[in-house]
């Protein structure tokens, strides 16, 4: 290993062990019950993105100098089991496509980090939120260097439970709650997917290392080593797993939920980075929509559902937040479209500029509220409602339906009650009514001590 | 076969068993508590000595030194290999943070002298091979929760019903293996007898319901100690694996398979925290069976890692829920308690075990689940998804549990929440336990890849497991330092899928072809 290698290693591994530090250390004062101050907290998270930030613009620097397009940083097997050719690899890869996607995820949460430290001031949950925040950004981090499938996977993973508890981070109220466990439930369906497509990757080259799927050139020139039925196969669950991330159709219902959470996580999450890993996981295997048209011919097709749908129901939605997420849905449609159609550099500055253009009109949406009903109370009547050139073409009866189709949320979530949700809790009741019945009849008796179970128990001031 | 420099396992079984006669019969009530958590702490440090002795050793099998049982009855009764090595540290840990986290207040229900008794004989119960004394303690094992049902006036029947079923299919299954002997082509007639019976003890469906009503029925913590260290599955290892041939394993892993889905849908529907983590670990407990049964040395080191995980993780797990129970009695599941703010010791724990049972990156649990799907996928792609359906299914249910207890409007209470320092050290136990197995996998999936081979070198020794669709991969088995060892196999079993009528030489029967790739 020669100097520049060297450098390169030494940069690469501190901007993904920064967030790993602060993690650990968020997490074990958690554990041990040693309550950190508020100062202490935010100083470690801004110093964390720094440690990474920095590393990864040395990166950068040193990339545009030498010339290189590739720097792989290799932290060896972190399983291995030779004789029957497993490994789990651990490898970070910096490239056209990880290296904006990092630094941006690094410059947002150092600005969200920065508001949060004034938003939450004195809040009860702050160093519960700055640990689910770490969580996510190191997830973010690992997801956007990943150098092979399965590390790309544990930093999605992560990703997935930090949003599913900051989207239930206002605990003592039910509906954020109820919000929370319902991303939850879409990310691990959607997260099984990404687990087959991961194991699948694994068998078809022998290995997760997305240079192993992508056998020749390097991002985004490379072309898939695998046959169009492969292709198909796997880029159709790898787009399952992509949807329910970034809440394309049909996936969209959770959207609006997830804005349950506080302001700022909302604008890192919904606005910015978890709503763009779904585009960004696609953009990194892109290669194979050239293997297979009808991947592509899928991919498109549901970008331009999504934005459809986006479109629609962000422009009657009564919560600000709620309108700037089907909003987000919108643009991150359109992506999906431009990453079906090849134009992969117009994705990822697309991606780049929408994530920062609309963190800020997150950030700014509490506010802007305060500033409408100002302005409102100095005229004494409602702002003036304009009305689109389309909407005076449309007839009647579909400007209607099309209200009520975005008022509703695309039905989505509807379709998903009553079509998955519902069946599956009678099938499933109905197996616990029998099991019932069985050991009734067997005890002779009622069985089960635990219909007797009191609703709250902790509110009855005794000892059980 | 190596002999330890201690008798480890000898006095890992007699410790407990002399602790329950003095807490019975000799100990101050108001000490009993400290001496059992002292007795079981022992036992652990003896089952830990023997690890770390057998593991310096370097083979796959030894028994104790100066081993009296062994010398008055002329054989060799207690023996730790590969495959067992590992579980005794984990069932003495499992006794030891129950008994850490057992209140003083349940002193009347949960009977220490039963718990040690128990522990005694799953210590001995994990240190047999295939024999009698290995029949007549999984028989023994039942006889304390039957006890303890009897004295807390509960109907015995369905549990009276399944334990029997199990006892007796047992019994006559292997007295017909001695008759016949392994080899014989009238070895399935037993082979299912044994199997039957270790299906049962499973708990897969749909002969499960003694273990729902055992959590209904008995207390938390001896449901726990009887269920958690996977007992039947170690009788399949021991006395099914052995002798059975692979096509009966897939249609055993099958029903092994649909029991991890069962279970996982049951799981979410349930209103009450107990019944609730009875389905989830019966769910986790199946995925462990589907990879001891699919046979391909992956899928089994991945079934051994994630027996290792489960039986850690979903220990933490019902603890911790024993311990919120301990405060304000059976957690209900219809509505939020709001339990954050006044354990927010035991809601980050719960959080962990449960993120842990269900693999969750980081923790001891990812790693064995990666392996057990891919070598569920290496087998029949579909099972491979079905597992992944089972564990996202398990990973809603934890969530859901865990926003239902610990989330929501806070109530005042009279009684003190917060973890008391026994539990703290238990929760921290663990804690670094299964974080710790998160972030260095490696030993430990070396240990039971090597136990995985020499499985798969007790199938290879007998003719009948290797009929009807069973091809062998050459396996160079080498040990850590990378050199050959003489002692493993060089073979393994590879199933065929069930769509190819004959033998094929593909290591990965699936249809994805392995392609070659270079680096760019």
């Amino acid at each position: 290993m020669n100097a520049t290698e060297l450098v390169f290693q030494a940069l690469g591994t501190a901007v993904v062990v920064s967030p790993l530090i602060l993690v650990a250390i968020l997490g074990l004062s958690a554990l041990v019950g040693r309550a950190l101050s508020e100062t202490t907290i935010s100083r470690l998270t801004q110093a964390s993105v720094l440690f990474s930030l920095m590393p990864a613009i040395g990166i950068l620097a040193m990339m545009l100098i030498l010339g290189t397009r590739y720097v792989p940083i290799e932290w060896g097997d972190w399983v291995s089991i030779p004789e029957q050719d497993f490994h789990f690899h651990v490898k970070f890869v910096f490239d056209r496509l990880s290296v904006p996607f990092v630094i941006l995820s690094c410059v947002l949460c150092g600005v969200v980090g920065a508001f949060t430290r004034r938003y939450l001031h004195r809040e009860d949950g702050y160093s519960r939120f700055f640990l689910y925040y770490a969580m996510f950004f190191t997830g973010m981090v690992m997801s956007s260097l990943a150098g092979t499938i399965e590390t790309l996977f544990v930093g999605w993973e992560m990703v997935g439970l930090s949003s599913a508890l900051l989207v239930a981070y206002f605990d003592q109220r039910e509906n954020p709650v109820r919000s929370g466990q319902r991303v939850w439930s879409i990310y691990r369906l959607s997260d099984a997917a990404f687990l087959i497509a991961a194991i699948s990757i694994h068998h078809m080259t022998g290995e997760g290392d997305f240079g192993g799927l992508m056998s020749s050139g390097i991002w985004p020139e490379g072309t898939a080593a695998v046959t169009p039925q492969q292709a198909l196969f796997v880029g159709a669950l790898l787009l399952v797993a992509a949807a329910g991330k970034s809440a394309l159709f049909p996936f969209s219902g959770w959207l609006p939920r997830a804005m349950e959470g506080p302001t700022p996580s909302s604008a890192i999450f919904y606005g910015a980075l978890s709503v763009h890993l779904g585009v960004y996981l696609l953009l990194r295997v892109s290669p194979l929509l050239d293997v297979s048209t009808t991947l592509r011919v899928m991919v498109v097709t549901l970008g331009v559902v999504s934005a459809g749908c986006g479109a629609l129901m962000s422009r009657v939605q009564h919560d600000v937040k709620v309108s700037l997420a089907y909003a987000s849905l919108t643009q991150v449609g359109i992506i999906v479209v431009e990453i079906g159609l090849g134009l992969h550099y117009l994705a990822l500055v697309h991606i780049i500029g929408h994530a920062c253009m609309r963190t800020m009109q997150l950030l700014r949406a509490p506010t802007l509220l305060r500033d409408y009903q100002n302005m409102e109370n100095a005229m004494g009547s409602r702002l003036p409602a304009g009305k689109s050139r389309l909407a005076k073409w449309m007839p009647n009866s579909i400007e209607q339906w099309c209200y009520r189709f975005g008022f509703d949320r695309g039905f989505m979530d509807t379709a998903l009650d009553q079509w998955i949700v519902h069946p599956f809790v009678f099938l499933f009741q109905k197996f616990d009514s029998w099991e019932r019945a069985t050991t009734d009849w067997m005890s002779h008796e009622p069985s089960r001590e635990s219909d007797a179970t009191k609703l709250h128990p902790e509110s009855t001031r005794k000892t059980a | 076969m190596g002999e330890l420099h201690f008798p480890w396992m000898e006095t890992s079984i007699l410790v407990p068993l002399v602790g329950a006669v003095w807490i019975r019969f000799f100990a101050n009530p108001d000490n009993s508590f400290r001496q059992a958590i002292a007795i079981s702490a022992l036992t652990l440090a003896l089952t830990v000595g023997e690890l770390i002795d057998f593991v310096t050793l370097g083979t796959f099998a030894a028994h104790d030194h100066w081993a009296l049982i062994d010398w008055l009855f002329h054989q060799e009764v207690f023996v730790v290999d590969e495959l067992s090595a590992f579980l005794l540290p984990l069932g003495a840990l499992i006794h030891l943070v129950t008994v850490l986290s057992t209140l003083r207040t349940k002193a009347p229900r949960f009977s220490l002298t039963s718990c040690l008794v128990s522990e005694s004989i799953l210590l001995a119960t994990f240190s047999c091979r295939a024999s009698w004394t290995l029949v007549a303690l999984l028989t023994a094992a039942t006889v304390p929760v039957y006890l303890e049902l009897r004295r807390r006036r509960r109907c015995t029947r369905i549990f009276v019903f399944h334990m029997s079923a199990f006892v007796g299919l047992l019994v006559v299954g292997w007295a017909m293996l001695q008759y016949t002997g392994s080899s014989s082509e009238y070895v399935l007639i037993p082979g299912a007898l044994l199997t039957a019976a270790a299906l049962i003890r499973s708990g897969i469906a749909p002969v499960h319901l003694w273990m729902t009503d055992l959590f209904e029925k008995s207390t938390f913590g001896t449901a726990i100690l009887f269920v958690t260290p996977l007992t039947g599955a170690y009788a399949v290892m021991r006395f099914v694996l052995p002798i059975a041939p692979a096509w009966a394993l897939q249609s055993i892993a099958v029903l092994s398979l649909t029991t991890a889905v069962y279970a996982g849908g049951m799981s979410l529907i349930q209103k009450e925290a107990r019944r609730m983590f009875c389905f989830l670990f019966l769910s986790q407990a199946s995925l462990v069976l589907v990879g001891l049964e699919i046979v391909t040395p992956i899928g089994l080191t991945g079934a051994l890692c994630v027996w290792l995980s489960v039986g850690m993780s979903l220990t933490g797990f019902g603890i911790t829920l024993r311990c919120i129970e301990a405060r304000i009695s059976r957690i209900s599941l219809a509505d939020f308690h709001g339990l954050n703010r006044q354990m927010p010791t035991l809601a980050g724990f719960f959080l962990l075990t449960g993120l842990a049972s269900i693999g969750f990156p980081f923790t001891v649990g990812f790693v064995g689940m990666e392996l057990l799907i891919d070598g569920a996928v290496e087998v029949y792609p579909i099972v491979g998804t079905m597992v992944v359906i089972a564990a996202a299914l398990c990973g809603i249910s934890v969530m859901l549990a865990y926003f239902r207890i610990f989330t929501g409007q806070a109530k005042t209470t009279l009684i003190p929440m917060h973890a008391r320092m026994s539990e703290r050290i238990a929760v921290v136990m663990l804690s670094v336990l299964i974080i710790g197995g998160g972030l260095v996998p490696q030993p430990g999936v070396a240990s039971r890849y090597h136990a995985a081979n020499e499985l798969s070198q007790q199938r290879q020794l007998n003719p009948m497991t290797t009929v009807n669709g069973v091809v062998h991969e050459h396996v160079t088995a080498a040990d850590d330092a990378g050199a050959p060892d003489p002692t493993f196999s060089n073979e393994s079993v590879i199933l065929n899928p069930p769509d190819q009528s004959h033998p094929t030489n593909h290591t990965r029967p699936i249809t994805l072809d392995r392609l070659k790739t270079t680096q760019p």
